[in-house]
């Protein structure tokens, strides 16, 4: 209902209203109370000012009652903006099954995404309207942080691990994005945007794009180059552990202990191999730390989970 | 009440030894306390310098008056300067300094050469800092995020760090010095519960700086460590978690929010129980609400990282915690009120401050429940939205309460009088330029205007324009106290032990006080704030 105010942000995503109500709500307890309390202080302030230079105040030391209606009300109200808030925020941590897949890698200072079709973009992130979008995201240097105000969302991206983030946008148009964890000096030319399109725009630009084949396909010639599938053969015969059908898999650790494979678990058995080795495998796989950039570790993972349906 | 008297009592602790010795030497805790006002005096003009160079750039979009380099280490050494060289030792180190002892009827604080040493030791940290400053800046924020500050930064990051650590050298004494003080040395008859709230806040507040502050003085030292040797606490390429340094670095941080505004709301429970002229609505609950606010103030510090990666269910349980936090603070707010009910209210330079750190320190308050609700601060975090908000606290708050304080004891300090008039008017320049600085900031974040930016978006120029002309009114408004405080304390009228006509040991005595603070032991059989009894002449 604001938007076009000068004074509040568009809304363009299905959390966005959502965040917006909890905001209105709190700006309704926030100017009742502010108001309620510059007023007494006003009033109080004129009505009982000092007639004479001795007099005194009545002693009034407390009242139960008092105290314990403005104990309980702020209560009730912070608890009542605590559930509202929370409930808000699952739904923006918990994707749909059903999502549109893109990478992202933040460096020092710029947006790398990588759509799973193959198209690459630098500071522009082009998705469809209507369709949930899930970012994987990761940075090569330092934390950053995604944040298109639009979607009323954000999250930060952090080295050695894959954080996410999922929106789905309402509108076509472009929005602004920025980079909101302070990342060093051109921090603030971290910026760029994201263009949701109408799904048959979104068509028109996905083929368009130069095609160097699908993340996926460039994580398989990848897994050749690098030898991988010297031990990690499909056949179940090889020094490593079977890939097909792995991803999503919950597989059984020395020692007893269980892990889901997903992107984390498969980032960290490539850079750091021995921490958490599936049970009946030996230890002998060697690091890949240094030898594959963020991007390709995303094709390598992207491969596997691609390994899924086979 | 009113005590006319044409000249200082002719022995006080500032004519007792005159030169630099005197002072470089003294062990007095009222001498110390004016040390401290000095070097935090200066601390806070660097810092404020910083932030009109810092508005000035950002009144046009383009980062067009310094590079981005500049800029980053402008807000940087503003935050590093105000918080851990202003704000955190305002209070405690200067009106604490002075007043503790005055206030329960001591002679000294009861390790004077320890109090002296933490002036030395803070005075050190801050030439650590100086250099870091003068010898190129550092770039990091004041919060020193991992891991830019340790592998990315090209900038005086160890300096910088050892400065706050040493700084926190000097927190921890005089936190310690208090707290053995306020148990050991009361006078008679001065219980717990007959104590000024102001007491019961640099209690509070001691116990947060003895808890606290070492664990920001390990982290730091790990920062310096993995920067000069490597160690792969916080790098990822080497096996670090960069969140953990934010885990370990908002375990004080957030208390240290306390530090700052725990003293200030001391202060107003004084103000205001001394410019109404009766005891402060709900005593014992304003003393709790303060250790309260202490305790819980150390389990809500993940409330700074809800888009940090932690778990869903981490953050549920840190902003239901970081709600319980807004109870305390909404009770003073309205016990504060509360005491205005049919009080003798005087319309003096403390009151103003005093009312105006209410209605300030309510809307920081409120943005807190905002940024405490998930949802809100998952959009607001890192934008504007977080800057209004703390200013609002820390500079709404917290020094809006100590130069309410300042000018409440400003004539037992100094025995004179500062002019009432330029007093007031600058109280009233300070309200208005505070908040034409900081309210738009609020619009500007929920914009998503994302802080600690160089050059931004032309969309948010008129909102930042405002800010700019409100900062350069509050510049004005510091800039007053500071010529007229200096000024009485030469010219000033002489202000007798009691120009409030308020109730306290601290006002039983001269104006200055002597250097042993009371010429007998004073004997309490009243409660703080007995005006009646005062009246009555039962207070004596």
């Amino acid at each position: 209902m604001w938007s076009g105010s000068p004074l509040f942000p568009e809304a363009a995503s299905t959390i966005a209203s959502r965040v917006d109500a909890v905001f209105f709500f709190l700006i309704g307890v926030a100017v009742f109370f502010s108001v309620l309390i510059a007023a007494l202080i006003l009033r109080f302030a004129i009505k009982y000012r000092r007639r004479a230079p001795d007099a005194i105040g009545e002693v009034i030391t407390g009242g139960v009652l008092l105290e314990t209606i403005w104990t309980a009300v702020p209560l009730a109200i912070v608890l009542i903006s605590f559930g509202w808030g929370a409930s808000v925020y699952f739904a923006m941590s918990r994707p749909p099954e059903e999502t549109l897949d893109i990478y992202v890698v933040g460096k020092q200072w710029m947006w790398k995404f990588q759509h799973l079709d193959g198209q690459r973009e630098i500071n522009e992130l082009h998705v469809p309207v209507g369709r949930a979008v899930k970012l994987t995201m990761t940075s090569e240097d330092v934390i950053h942080d995604f944040f298109v105000p639009a979607f009323r969302t954000k999250a930060d991206v952090i080295p050695g691990r894959y954080t996410t983030i999922w929106f789905e946008p309402t509108k076509a148009g472009r929005y602004q994005l920025f980079c909101a964890e302070y990342c060093g000096t051109r921090h603030s030319g971290m910026i760029g945007q994201v263009v949701v399109m109408e799904p048959t725009d979104y068509q028109a630009w996905l083929s368009g794009g130069p095609q160097e084949g699908s993340l996926a396909s460039r994580g398989e010639k990848l897994f050749s180059d690098l030898a991988c599938n010297t031990c990690h053969r499909p056949d179940t015969q090889g020094r490593g552990p079977a890939l097909d059908g792995l991803f999503g898999k919950t597989v059984t650790l020395q020692g007893g202990e269980t892990v889901t494979v997903d992107e984390a678990y498969l980032r960290q058995s490539i850079l750091t191999p021995a921490a958490r080795i599936t049970a009946g495998f030996q230890p002998i796989m060697p690091t890949f730390q240094g030898l594959v950039t963020e991007e390709q570790l995303l094709e390598l993972v992207e491969y596997v989970k691609a390994l899924r349906s086979r | 009440m009113q005590t006319t008297v044409a000249a200082l009592p002719p022995r006080h602790y500032l004519n007792d030894g005159f030169g630099i010795r005197s002072w470089l030497f003294t062990r007095d805790h009222k001498r110390i306390a004016l040390l401290y006002l000095a070097t935090i005096t200066l601390f806070f003009f660097i810092g404020g310098a910083m932030a009109v160079l810092i508005r000035l750039e950002l009144a046009t979009p383009a980062g067009d008056l310094v590079t981005d380099e500049t800029y980053n280490k402008l807000f940087t050494m503003h935050g590093v300067m105000m918080v851990f060289f202003f704000l955190i030792p305002s209070i405690p180190a200067t009106l604490g300094n002075f007043l503790v002892p005055l206030m329960i009827g001591a002679k000294d604080l009861a390790f004077p050469k320890l109090n002296l040493l933490s002036w030395y030791i803070f005075v050190v940290g801050g030439l650590f800092t100086l250099y870091a400053l003068i010898s190129g800046g550092v770039d990091t924020g004041w919060t020193f995020y991992t891991p830019f500050s340790t592998i990315s930064s090209t900038s005086k990051v160890v300096p910088t760090a050892l400065g706050v650590f040493i700084t926190g050298f000097s927190s921890i004494l005089t936190g310690l010095n208090f707290i053995v003080t306020i148990h050991r040395m009361r006078a008679p008859g001065m219980t717990w519960f007959r104590m000024p709230l102001f007491l019961w806040s640099i209690y509070a507040t001691s116990l947060i700086m003895v808890l606290g502050t070492p664990v920001i003085a390990i982290t730091i030292l790990l920062v310096a460590a993995e920067r000069l040797f490597h160690f792969g606490f916080f790098d990822p390429a080497v096996g670090g978690d960069p969140v953990l340094f934010q885990h370990l670095f908002w375990f004080y941080s957030h208390p240290a929010v306390y530090i700052m505004v725990l003293p200030s709301m001391g202060v107003v429970s004084e103000v205001v129980a001394a410019f109404c002229r009766k005891p402060v609505f709900g005593y014992r609950i304003v003393a709790f609400a303060s250790v309260a606010i202490a305790v819980l103030g150390f389990l809500v510090w993940a409330h700074h990282m809800f888009v940090a990666g932690i778990s869903v269910y981490a953050a549920m349980i840190f902003s239901v915690l970081s709600m319980l936090v807004a109870i305390p603070s909404a009770v003073k707010v309205f016990n504060w009120t509360a005491t205005m009910y049919r009080g003798s209210i005087s319309w003096q330079t403390p009151m103003l401050y005093a009312m105006g750190f209410i209605g300030l320190f309510t809307i920081g308050g409120l943005t807190g429940v905002f940024l405490a609700t998930l949802a809100v601060n998952v959009h607001v975090t890192d934008t504007y939205f977080i800057v209004a908000h703390f200013h609002y606290i820390m500079v709404g708050g917290a020094l809006m309460g100590y130069l309410g304080g300042l000018h409440y004891w400003w004539p037992k300090i100094s025995g004179r009088l500062y002019p009432e008039f330029l007093a007031k008017l600058s109280a009233g320049i300070i309200f208005l330029g505070f908040n034409l600085t900081f309210f738009p900031q609020f619009v500007a974040g929920y914009l998503g205007m994302p802080r600690r930016y160089h050059a931004y978006p032309p969309d948010f120029q008129v909102l930042n324009v405002l800010s700019s002309a409100g900062a350069s009114i509050l510049g004005v408004g510091y800039l007053i106290p500071m010529a007229y405080l200096m000024w009485s304390l030469r010219y000033g009228r002489a202000a007798g032990s009691n120009p409030f006509g308020a109730v306290g040991l601290e006002w039983m005595t001269t104006s200055p006080p002597p250097t042993e603070n009371f010429a007998t032991t004073p004997v309490v059989a009243w409660d703080a704030y007995d005006y009646k009894g005062e009246v009555e002449g039962r207070v004596a």
